[in-house]
Parts: structure tokens; C-alpha cells; sequence
């Protein structure tokens, strides 16, 4: 059964991340964004798609949603309460509580733009309560068939990538990704696994990035060179994520430089934030994570609650404010008063959408901005740009595919040049095929299957014992050409077949069974019938002078039994020369290779032997050989060889 | 596949321990140890008095020992020697090096197993929860550093055999001292260990798998195991191991309600082809019953009067509730803190000397509760070398707390009450009852937590020498402890004593139910728990005993193979009469508990086309016909006797002599063919043909 990938966003560009896979039946949706550059029904993925009925309880066997951030979030409130999706939703524990935060500051932002509200404050809650949330690796069973499972993905507190299966196909939805551990979150981190899919974000398809180590100290210098010298730094950023992540490079920088300025938090909301980043502690990153104990990380002691009245307070201090990109809302306020002031620091962390004050800033470096018609600012503070980012680069997403090696990968949450150029290294370097459709297209890729069987005891008993055959390859007939075949290849080649003892048999209105070849016969009640080969195979003989004609074909039967051992081992010697795979076996009256069995013939007239036309009969001797049809091939090279040679008696 | 229960256990803090062999895989379900039985010894004696003890118990003992066989137990009884730990007692007659897994299902269960990792050739893979384990470990760190105490005291000792291990000690030991040593059939000495060193700890928890909630584990790509979680505590889990012959699900003490940890899952351990139930805390709550003893209330013990006196122990003892659930678990609670509160309110100071850690913690909460409204001032103390760590995980595991402790995470609450009230310093944790904060903080009356609940080692033996005279003190204790015996070195005893039992596994009545939920095709029950336990017609219920290894028939009937489809489009099927057959090819894969044929990586350089078997008698003259199809010609000759190199005269062969192309001979015999012909193509050609009127693959 194919595998159906519907993209509904993030189908080459960023923004509104939402895929619908089908599997065997059953039609997962990951993440559920909206796209912050449009306003309109653009916004949201395009939902109909699923359904055109607006079904979406019978079209849909889950929801996973990946990470709390708007772009892979937004659409969550407005699908399940707005248009009635009441199907199971899974996300972390982190994603869970801290996605309500995200969304209900979007909702806030929207409501304050004017913007036609899209869903409430109560239909996220309610939404919410409908979360499953789910542990990192834990293996959930959303029903019979479907299994999800969470992976850390770092990016963002609780940002997991998910591995979903159904019957044999199994796929993975990475959402957004980081394979650097950063200051408080670890590497991504997934086991090896068989994958028919892979859909991964590639927001930096085509660039490395290097160190974040300079940028941090660069930004550290501006942070205190500002205060250093009484000025005020902003710090626009949202309330999770970035917020912390800055806090927690500012704090170790104050604590070790011994600095007493005060760093503000500027709502309640961020506070509220860092107090479930300490219980989530766990889901960062293990260096954080070992030192809970004595000192939560998140515990941060340098932070203060900001207070409207110290804007415009004298002396230096560091305000994080809500929301980011100077939007609106509070941080803008501040930065109103703030910039006209030479002293000051404005620091941008991350990117910034079109249209916001925070784009018009780091797009240039404007003296005077107009707000609207009637407000305008001037702009004399420091502008300096933090471009941390929490997504893996071009090698990271590489390693990933290479690591996973799955049949398949698509590739969403990217800018469509450079995804083309990355879907290209995909399929050069690594050998999967590879596609990064838009939004709204399909691609179907077929799923490996299985057929099951039966196995029957007797079957895994001998698969299980080894049943190893040497073959010795590339030994050639000349020692010139020998020792140039010998130089590349290993001359002893190790072939384990087990299986091909067995056979799978199929009957009417049953389940297959696999059983090994002895028990068929039981179970068909025939009987074996052996087919065997044979053949009388003539060889020259070269006497010396001591050795007459007469003692091998006389009645002379003390010195036949001799010379029968003497011929056998001659034999013996020249087989083992000349035949590149076997094991000759002596035993005396008879050689043995595998099933290839040969001794000395004195009968006159053997039923084996087809030419009767005996010349020379003298320098002749018989060797009758008989052999199974297994070894078919092996024993013809075995009979050309004897045919060939003679052997030489002293 | 074997089972073999080592030991029931006893109790919340001694869960059951049992070995499993199953697909050929030993595996061991947790490694407890038997804490109660450390009463035996004394607590490290008093600081002054202490060093004179030890001396006249080295000397005059054995006749003191002797002379009062049959009298009442006092606390000169005790053997005052650095203690040993009693471990499940048929664990040690395993050889360590043969076990392939343990499982630990809570961290009580894991008390034990640096005794196992520390023992030589021990390679086991151990798999816990990740709450278990770091619980586990700073319980197991807690216990060597309360440990620590002894060794101080006593000194270091040679290793080998400590003196009251001696026979001629042992003969001399108080009855119910030598059943606790020796075990009631006097077999149980070799259950004894030194305690552990803290490289052992450190060693033992290096070597443990830790497993997220639902986690899948693959040992050696046959089983496949999750933890569930029980609910008995944070962390509990319960396990599934699947392997193709099944899948298995083990419960141990599990409880439905909770309000701290994660509640019992027990839909995840449904319709398993085997269950092993080995809840045995209900035995507990049966004995009680037979003995009809369920008062309820706090006693005061009095020294004057030493019948009387054990007739207050065994009120004392009774337990508080048998039922689960979590509102009768708070009335528990809310009873201790109203004990507390009055104690406090008379002067008096209270010990609460309960190792559960989430009793404790819900006790912390409703404490402070009583103590606002009762608007005292009484510090609340945790002395304990891990309490800090402790507690400060706690606060970080909500994946593994109850539905209304996970809500507090998506408000944004902290998950448990101690957070705040640690901040606001209503709560004071210490790492020992001598730290100089301690002593500078302490104020009297106080309500002290402090380990350990066997009344041997750690802070709490301190505090009851100093308040076991005061009578208007309260001692908490927990059930399962033999109070007598406990509190042997505290007499005489004035303080109040309230010992309470809390739910440790699954009620009696709730059996039933269970099993009818869980729907297993075979289950495995103890003996000794008497409830009615059928739960369906068609399904197999094995019993079994303490010790007595039970073997059980394989669960499924056949094992299954999956082939991957575009293997099995390659090959060459054959059908002989109803049945369709072909020769697998490829490789056998254990993959993920599974048998999987996959393409081999190298495929075999040159692919047999022969068939390799055959069967059935062939009909000469189609072979002639068949023969003749492919341009040779031959004809039916009879001979008898004329055999391979004469061997076998007396088995009649018929003859088919080839004449064109070349000459060939063709011999069937009743279970054999011959085919002799000097030319390899023509052979195989014979072959083709003789295969189109046998039956073969």
C-alpha cells in the first residue's frame, strides 16, 4: 500500500507547517500552524483538503503536533474548536503546557491589531484539555495498529520529532530540528530505524553554520559596554524560548563578571515561563539538567519583575519585553522611550517578519521610523542583531537522512531554491529519492510489506544453527594471474545459507507456513524419492618404468587394495590443486566433496561407465562417481578436472 | 517457559522477587532487601554510654544470653555489632553470572542490587524507569551514609564472618531473634551481606538501562520489554516483555488511585498471552482480618505495665484502612496531622519516621495546611543526606505523577506543595541530625521527618532517645514494622505511638475484576492469596508456591515469520496437488522480536535452479514422453539386480537406456534414480525431465 504525503504548509516556505501522511489506512496530521506573514484564509492550512465534507473525526486518526511555536501550532484551537476536529491530538508535556502561552499571546496580538478573532481564550483552553501528552520514547498506542513515538528534537523546550507506524511502513516527521546542542537544550537525538519516509524541515537547506561561541561573546560585549556606561538594553523577544535561553547566557556572564545590574523581566508572563522551564529542566540540555539540585538553572537570581514606573528610571538595567520583532504591545512602548537615548541598546535576537519595527531596524539603519501617521521615532540607541538560531544547517540534515537512511524523504519548512539544491545532494550523495512538493500537492511513495507466515519449530531450530560453506573464489587455474586476482578480493569466500532448507507452502484458506524440507514430506505423506547422478569417469595413467602395466589390471588383490589408496591420494593431490571451491574428504575407500562422492573402479564392465569403445584400456583407471543433485555444478567441474589429468604412479 | 517466585516479600518497602526464564532469556524481577529483619540488631548506642556497652557485650554476653532464654526481650538482647542486611533469601543460591536481565519495578526493588552487580561475573542487563533509578539510587546513597554511623562506631572490621554469625552466638540468640536471623527453617544465614560500599552504588546504577514512561527496550533483538507504570510509587512500574512466543506482563504491587504518582496502567497490560500477578499485599491485609484487630487510633504506651503494653502494640499495629483509594488515604493523613498538631499543641514534639516518599510528600503538604490553620508555629525538619536532592526531583518528573499533579505542570504550579513551603522556610531540610545549621535552627516542639522507618539507622534513632521519655512526643511509624521489637533499645517508652499502614498493592476484591479486565490466555497466581480468581472459561491458571519453580507450556502455537513482500514476489512457486510451495531464499532476521526474512545482503552467486527434493515414484513412460520432448530418445529395459556397484542386488531397479544424443542410463529404483550419462548437459536435461514427473522443490 502506498504511503501519501499531502502537504497542506510549509510546502516550499516557512510558515504554517501542517502534513497530512496516510499509512495503511490511516491518516496522521502533523502539526497544525498558521503563517504569520498573512492575515486572510492564508493563514491556515488549507483543511478542506482532508475533507471535503468537514469530517475531519472520520478522515483523521490523530493529530501530532511537534513543538509549541505558532508557525507549527497556531491553526491547533481553530481546527479542533472551530471547525470540530475531536479526534486524539498528542504533543509533550512541555508542548502542552507552554503551548496555551504562545497561543493565547497570539490571540491577545491578534485582538489588539483588530484583526477578526479566529478562536478564544476559552477555545484554547478547551483545545488543551484535549492534549494527550506524551513522554520522550514513550511508545503509544493510538489504536490497534497506529504506534507514535517522540524523539528529542532540542530547537525549542519539548520540540520532539515523531515516528509514526502502521503495520510494517513506519515514517518519521522530524518538525523542526536542531542537531547542536545550545546553551540550555541537547542535540536532537533518534535511534536507527527502519523508515519508509522521512519528512524533514530544511530551513537552512544550503548553508553551514559555524560557532554560535563568537556571536554570543560579541553580544556579551555590547550588553556590557552599554551598561558599563549607564545605558538601558532591550531585549524584544516572545516569552519562551529565546527568553530563556538569552537569560541563562546572561546570568552566567553577571555571575562571573560579578555584575550587580538588574535584568528585567517584563511581564508576569515571562516569570510565569521560567517557572515551568524549572520543572521541564529535564527536557534540556543534560548540563542544565545536572545541576537542578543545587541550583536550578531556570532559578534565575539576577531577574526582577519590571514595573511600568522603572522605564524611565534612572541607571542601567537589561529588559527582556514581550512580544518579539517589536510588534506592538509592550516592548514597542518601551522602545519609544528608549531610543532616542544614545546610551542605549536595542538587541534584536532572531528573525524578524516583514512589516514589524524590528525588520525596518535590522534592514538598515534608520534614524527616524514612522509608526503611523501621527508617531514617529527617533532612532540614536545601539542596534545590535543576535542571529542565533535554533535550526540544524545543511550538514546537520544531512547526517540526519544518512543516519536514518530511510526509503524515502520529503522535504518541507524550507525556501524552495534551496531546497531544490538539497533534494539534489540527497539524491547524489545518499541515494534516496527525494521530493519537496507545495503546498497542497501529494506525493505517494509505495511502503514495504510483509507477508506473514508460520513458522514451524524444526525451521528456526536449523536456522538458527550455523551451516557455514567455504568457497574458495578467484583461485585461477595459472599462479601468474593468480597473484593479481588474490590482491583485491579475500580467496575464501564464507556463504551461510539457512534458509534455503526450507520452503513456505501455501494452502487454500490457511495461513502460510514455513517449514524445512524434512518435514514436508510428513506433512504431504510422500515419499523421498533420491535423484542421483553418477558416472564411471575414466583417467590416464602414467606408469613409471619400476610399476608394470600388469600389477593394476591383474588379480593381484594385496597389491590393489595399495594401490587403490596410492590412486585415491593422487587423485586427492590433483583435485585439491586444481578445484577452487569444496572440501575434499578422504576416507580411504572413497573421496568425498559435499555431496560428490568417488572411489576406484575394477569392475570390467560398470553400469556407469558410457563409452565402451576401451582403448588403451592399460593406461586407464576407472573412478566411479556418483553425486546428489545439490551439487550439480560442482561435481561437472570435479569430472572435467579428472577427465583432464593424469596421474602419474612411481 | 519457568517461573520461580524467590520471595513474596512483605509490604511496601519488601516488594516480591521471582525469576522468569522465558525464550530462553533468566530474568530476574527486582532485588530487594529485607529491612525488618534489621531490628535483630541495635541502633549505635548512645554517645556516653555507648563505648561501655560494646565492651561488657564482648565479654560477658553469651552467659548473660543464656541465663534469660525464656525471658521478656529487652535491649540488651540486640547484637550490638555492625549490621548485616538480609536479602531475599534464595536469590544468593542463584549463580549470578547466569542471569541475562533484571527488571526493577520500583526503587525498594532496587535496594538490593548492588549486592547482585557487585558479585563476580555478574553481566546482567538491568533495565528501571528513569524515576526509579535516581530514586533508587539516593535511597541506596542515604542508606550507606546512615550506615556510616555504625562503622564509625564499631570500628573497620576484617572481612569474613562477623561474630554473631558464630554458631555457638547464634544458639544463644533470644527465639525470636534466631527465627529473624536464621529464617523459620534455619536456612536463611546465607542471606546476609555486609552492606555495600558507595562505589558499589555508584557502580550498580552505572549499569542500569533507564527507560522512559511506555519505553521500548530490545534485548538482543528477541525481547521486547516496556515498563508500565503501578502506581505504587513514583517511578513503579509494571513490566510487559514480548518475545515470539508470546507476549508476558508481570504485575507486581500496584495501586489503582494515587494521589502522587502516575496511576496504575493497567489497560497497557491487557489480552497478554501470560500474567504473572504477584501483588502479594493483600496477604497482609487477610492475616489482619483473621486476627481481627482493626482498631484505629494512636496508643500510649506505658512501661509500667509490659502485658499491657504489647496488647497496645498489637492495636497499634493495626492498620488504619485495608482499602485503596485515595480519599481513605488522605482521612490517614488528615489523622496523623490532627495526632501531630495535638502533640505539638501539649508541648509534646513529632517524629514521623515514614520512608514513603509519597506519603511524605502529600504529609508535607497537609501538615503545613494544619498548622496554618492551627495558626502554630512549628518548624517542620527533614533530616536526610539525599531529602534535598529528593525533593528537588521530585519537582522535575511530572511525567511521572498522577492526572491532578500533571494539571499543576499545565498551570504552571509547582507539582508538589514542599516547593513553596521550602521557599518560605516552613519546611527546613537538613542533611544530618548534626549539621550545624541544624543546631543552630533547632527549636522545640518541632515535627521531624527523618529515615529510616526500621527505627536502626539515620536521624529518627537520635531523636526517639531523646523524646522517648517525653510523653507528650508522637512517634509515626509504618505497618509492617514489628513495633516490639523496634522499639526494644527506646524502652522505656512514653511517647505516643501511631503506626499506620497505607495502601501497598491490590485489594483483595479488586482481584477479580482485574484479571476479567486484563483477560490473559494464561495466568500465574499465588497460592497463598485465597480469592476467587476465575475469571474465564477457556483460559489456563497456573498456582504457584514460594520457591517452587512451576513450568509452563509454551503460550502460542506457532511462532511467525515475516517475509518481506518483494523477497517473496522472487520466488518460484511450485504446487503439488492443494498446496502451493517454494523454497525461501534470503536471509533469517531477528529483528525487534521478530523473525524477519529479508533479502540477504549477498545473494547467493549462483542461484540453484535444481529442484533439491523429491518425492513420489516416476512414471517410465511419461519420462519417456518427456524425455523425447526434449529431442531424446530412449527406451525401458527391465533388469534386475544390476545395482550400483552390486551393493544391493535384491532391490529390482529398472533400466532406461538414452541412446540419442549420447549414451546415458537412467535407474529408478523404489526410493531412488540414478542417472549416469558422461555429458553435463545432457544429465541435466535427463534431470528437467525427471523433475516434470516427480513431485518436487
Amino acid at each position: 500500500m502506498p504511503i501519501e504525503c499531502l502537504v497542506l504548509g510549509a510546502g516550499q516556505e516557512v510558515g504554517k507547517s501542517c502534513v497530512v501522511v496516510s499509512i495503511n489506512g490511516k491518516r496522521i496530521m502533523f502539526d497544525c500552524g498558521m503563517h504569520m506573514g498573512y492575515a486572510d484564509s492564508n493563514r491556515y492550512p488549507d483543511f478542506s483538503r482532508i475533507s471535503d465534507a468537514g469530517d475531519f473525526n472520520s478522515a483523521l486518526s490523530c493529530v501530532i503536533i511537534t513543538h509549541f511555536h505558532l508557525d507549527h501550532i497556531g491553526a491547533l484551537p481553530y481546527f479542533t474548536q472551530v471547525l470540530g476536529y475531536k479526534g486524539p491530538v498528542y504533543m509533550t508535556y512541555p508542548t502542552k503546557a507552554l503551548a496555551p502561552i504562545m497561543l493565547e499571546d497570539y490571540r491577545k496580538n491578534m485582538d489588539r491589531r483588530g484583526e477578526e478573532e479566529q478562536f478564544t481564550s476559552q477555545h484554547i483552553e478547551e483545545c488543551m484539555k484535549r492534549v494527550i501528552a506524551v513522554d520522550l520514547k514513550q511508545t503509544v498506542q493510538v489504536d490497534k495498529d497506529l504506534q507514535i513515538r517522540a524523539y528529542y528534537a532540542g530547537h525549542v523546550l519539548g520540540a520532539a520529532m515523531f515516528y509514526a507506524k502502521v503495520g510494517d511502513a513506519a515514517i518519521v516527521y522530524t518538525g523542526d530540528y536542531n542537531t547542536i546542542a545550545d546553551r540550555h537544550l541537547g542535540a536532537a537525538q533518534i535511534e536507527r530505524l527502519q523508515l519508509d519516509l522521512l519528512i524533514t524541515e530544511s530551513t537552512y537547506a544550503n548553508s553551514v553554520r559555524d560557532s554560535k561561541y563568537n556571536r554570543e561573546g560579541e553580544f556579551l560585549k555590547a550588553v556590557h559596554k552599554c551598561v558599563a556606561a549607564g545605558g538601558k538594553v532591550l531585549i524584544p523577544t516572545f516569552a519562551l524560548g529565546r527568553a530563556q535561553e538569552i537569560c541563562l547566557l546572561l546570568e552566567d556572564y553577571w555571575e562571573r563578571m560579578n555584575l550587580k545590574v538588574p535584568i528585567y523581566f517584563s511581564a508576569g508572563l515571562t516569570i510565569q515561563a521560567n517557572m515551568y522551564y524549572k520543572m521541564l529542566v529535564n527536557w534540556t540540555s543534560q548540563k542544565v539538567k545536572e545541576t537542578y539540585v543545587t541550583h536550578n538553572a531556570f532559578d534565575f537570581k539576577h531577574v526582577q519583575t519590571f514595573d511600568r514606573s522603572l522605564i524611565n528610571a534612572p541607571g542601567p538595567c537589561v529588559l527582556f519585553a514581550t512580544p518579539g520583532m517589536l510588534s506592538g504591545g509592550y516592548s514597542l512602548e518601551v522602545f519609544m522611550q528608549w531610543a532616542p537615548c544614545e546610551g542605549n541598546l536595542v538587541t534584536l535576537p532572531g528573525y524578524c517578519v516583514v512589516g514589524t519595527i524590528g525588520y525596518k531596524l535590522m534592514s538598515g539603519k534608520p534614524t527616524r521610523i514612522n509608526l503611523d501617521k501621527d508617531t514617529q521615532i527617533d532612532v540614536r540607541c545601539q542596534v545590535h542583531q543576535l542571529s542565533f538560531s535554533a535550526h540544524t544547517d545543511a550538514k546537520g540534515i544531512m547526517d540526519l537522512v544518512k543516519f536514518l537512511s530511510p526509503k524515502n524523504a520529503i522535504l518541507v519548512h524550507g525556501e524552495k531554491p534551496k531546497m531544490a539544491i538539497l533534494k539534489e545532494r540527497i539524491e547524489s550523495e545518499l541515494g534516496i529519492p527525494c521530493f519537496y512538493p507545495a503546498n497542497n500537492e501529494t506525493v505517494s511513495i509505495s511502503s514495504t510489506g510483509h507477508v506473514k507466515a508460520h513458522a514451524s519449530d524444526t525451521f528456526i531450530q536449523r536456522c538458527l544453527s550455523p551451516n557455514f560453506k567455504f568457497l574458495k573464489c578467484g583461485v585461477p587455474d595459472k599462479s601468474a594471474s593468480g597473484s593479481k586476482c588474490t590482491e583485491g578480493i579475500s580467496r575464501l569466500q564464507v556463504v551461510d545459507e539457512r534458509v534455503a532448507d526450507s520452503i513456505l507452502v501455501e494452502q487454500k484458506c490457511k495461513k502460510a507456513k514455513v517449514i524445512h524440507q524434512d518435514e514436508l514430506l510428513l506433512m504431504l505423506g510422500e515419499k523421498e524419492h533420491e535423484v542421483k547422478f553418477a558416472y564411471c569417469c575414466p583417467i590416464r595413467i602414467e606408469k613409471s618404468v619400476q610399476t608394470g602395466s600388469k600389477d593394476l589390471s591383474s588379480t593381484d588383490n594385496q597389491h590393489l587394495g595399495l594401490d587403490k589408496r596410492s590412486l585415491l591420494e593422487l587423485l586427492s593431490v590433483k583435485l585439491s590443486n586444481k578445484l577452487s571451491e569444496g572440501n575434499i574428504q578422504d576416507f580411504g575407500e572413497h573421496l568425498q566433496i559435499e555431496s560428490f562422492h568417488v572411489s576406484v573402479c575394477l569392475k570390467d564392465k560398470c553400469s556407469h561407465r558410457t563409452s565402451n569403445s576401451i582403448e588403451n584400456q592399460s593406461e586407464l583407471v576407472f573412478f566411479c562417481c556418483n553425486w546428489s543433485v545439490a551439487d550439480e555444478k560442482l561435481a561437472w567441474n570435479i569430472i572435467s578436472i579428472m577427465e583432464c589429468c593424469t596421474l602419474n604412479t612411481t | 517457559m519457568e517461573f520461580t517466585c524467590l520471595s513474596k516479600g512483605d509490604g511496601f518497602h519488601f516488594p516480591p522477587c521471582s525469576m522468569l526464564n522465558l525464550c530462553g532469556f533468566r530474568i530476574l524481577l527486582d532485588c530487594p532487601i529485607d529491612f525488618s529483619a534489621l531490628t535483630i540488631f541495635s541502633p549505635v548506642p548512645p554517645a556516653f554510654s555507648g563505648r561501655f556497652d560494646v565492651e561488657s557485650s564482648q565479654t560477658e554476653p553469651v552467659v548473660r544470653k543464656r541465663q534469660r532464654i525464656e525471658k521478656q526481650l529487652d535491649a540488651n538482647d540486640l547484637i550490638f555489632e555492625e549490621p548485616w542486611y538480609k536479602t531475599v533469601k534464595s536469590l544468593h543460591l542463584w549463580d549470578a553470572s547466569f542471569i541475562d536481565i533484571v527488571l526493577i519495578s520500583s526503587p525498594m526493588g532496587m535496594l538490593g542490587l548492588p549486592f547482585l552487580t557487585r558479585s563476580k561475573g555478574f553481566a546482567a542487563k538491568v533495565y528501571a524507569t528513569e524515576a526509579t533509578s535516581r530514586i533508587g539510587q539516593l535511597l541506596m546513597e542515604d542508606l550507606v551514609s546512615m550506615h556510616m554511623e555504625f562503622r564509625q562506631f564499631y570500628g573497620p572490621k576484617d572481612s569474613g564472618c562477623p561474630q554473631w554469625m558464630r554458631w555457638e552466638e547464634l544458639q544463644v540468640l533470644p527465639s525470636a531473634l534466631k527465627e529473624i536471623a536464621l529464617g523459620k527453617d534455619c536456612e536463611e544465614l546465607g542471606a546476609w551481606m555486609p552492606l555495600y560500599s558507595a562505589a558499589d552504588v555508584k557502580d550498580c546504577t552505572r549499569r542500569v538501562q533507564t527507560l522512559k514512561y511506555a519505553e521500548e527496550a530490545c534485548y538482543n533483538g528477541t525481547l521486547i520489554i516496556k515498563p508500565f507504570s503501578s502506581g505504587l510509587e513514583i517511578g513503579a512500574c509494571n513490566w510487559t516483555i514480548s518475545c515470539p512466543q508470546g507476549n508476558t506482563a508481570c504485575i507486581s504491587n500496584s495501586i489503582f488511585g494515587s494521589s502522587h504518582a502516575m496511576e496504575f496502567d493497567y489497560d497497557a497490560l491487557q489480552g497478554n498471552d501470560l500474567l504473572v500477578y504477584s501483588d502479594f499485599s493483600s496477604l497482609k491485609t487477610m492475616e489482619d482480618a483473621e486476627n481481627n484487630t482493626n482498631n484505629f487510633g494512636p496508643v500510649t504506651g506505658t512501661s509500667s505495665n509490659l502485658r499491657e503494653e504489647d496488647n497496645h502494640w498489637q492495636e497499634a499495629a493495626a492498620t488504619l484502612l485495608k482499602n485503596d483509594g485515595t480519599s481513605e488515604e488522605a482521612e490517614k493523613l488528615a489523622f496523623i496531622c490532627t495526632c501531630s498538631i495535638d502533640s505539638v499543641k501539649a508541648g509534646g514534639s513529632v517524629l514521623i519516621a515514614i520512608d514513603r516518599l509519597g506519603i511524605l510528600l502529600q504529609l508535607l503538604e497537609q501538615l503545613s495546611i494544619f498548622l496554618e490553620s492551627s495558626t502554630l508555629s512549628v518548624p517542620v525538619y527533614i533530616i536526610s543526606s539525599v531529602a534535598e536532592k529528593l525533593l528537588a526531583y521530585m519537582n522535575i518528573i511530572p511525567e511521572w505523577l498522577c492526572k491532578q499533579r500533571q494539571e499543576k505542570l499545565f498551570s504552571g504550579e509547582p507539582l508538589f506543595g514542599h516547593v513553596k513551603l521550602m521557599k518560605e522556610r516552613k519546611i527546613q531540610v537538613f542533611s544530618a541530625v548534626h549539621s550545624p545549621e541544624l543546631l543552630k535552627n533547632w527549636q522545640e516542639p518541632c515535627i521531624v521527618f527523618s529515615p529510616h522507618w526500621s527505627l536502626r539507622l539515620g536521624a529518627v534513632v537520635h531523636l526517639l532517645r531523646r523524646w522517648c521519655s517525653d510523653q507528650n512526643s508522637l512517634l509515626v511509624l509504618e505497618s509492617g514494622l514489628d513495633a516490639n521489637m523496634a522499639l526494644l533499645p527506646f524502652k522505656p517508652m512514653e511517647m505516643k505511638i501511631l503506626q499506620c499502614s497505607f495502601t501497598s498493592g491490590i485489594g483483595l476484591q479488586k482481584v477479580q475484576p482485574l484479571l476479567k479486565t486484563l483477560q490473559p490466555k494464561s495466568l500465574l497466581f499465588p497460592k497463598d492469596l485465597r480469592c476467587p480468581i476465575k475469571f474465564s472459561e477457556s483460559n489456563k491458571i497456573y498456582l504457584y508456591h514460594e520457591n517452587e519453580m512451576l513450568c509452563i507450556p509454551r503460550m502460542n502455537h506457532s511462532t511467525e515469520i515475516e517475509i518481506v513482500t518483494d523477497l517473496a514476489y522472487t520466488f518460484k512457486v511450485k504446487s503439488w496437488k492443494q498446496e502451493s510451495m517454494s523454497r525461501l531464499r534470503g536471509e533469517l532476521f531477528m529483528e525487534h522480536g521478530k523473525y524477519r526474512l529479508l533479502s540477504g545482503s549477498k545473494t547467493a552467486n549462483s542461484q540453484q535452479q535444481r529442484l533439491l527434493l523429491h518425492w513420489g515414484s516416476p512414471d517410465l513412460e511419461k519420462l519417456l514422453t518427456e524425455l523425447s520432448k526434449k529431442g531424446i530418445d530412449g527406451s525401458i529395459k527391465q533388469v534386475n539386480g544390476g545395482a550400483i556397484d552390486g551393493a544391493e542386488p535384491e532391490n529390482p531397479a529398472t533400466t532406461l537406456l538414452v541412446h540419442h544424443p549420447s549414451k546415458a542410463l537412467i535407474e529408478v529404483r523404489e526410493a531412488c534414480t540414478v542417472i549416469t550419462a558422461a555429458d553435463e548437459n545432457l544429465a541435466s536435461q535427463i534431470s528437467d525431465a525427471m523433475d516434470s514427473v516427480l513431485g518436487g522443490i
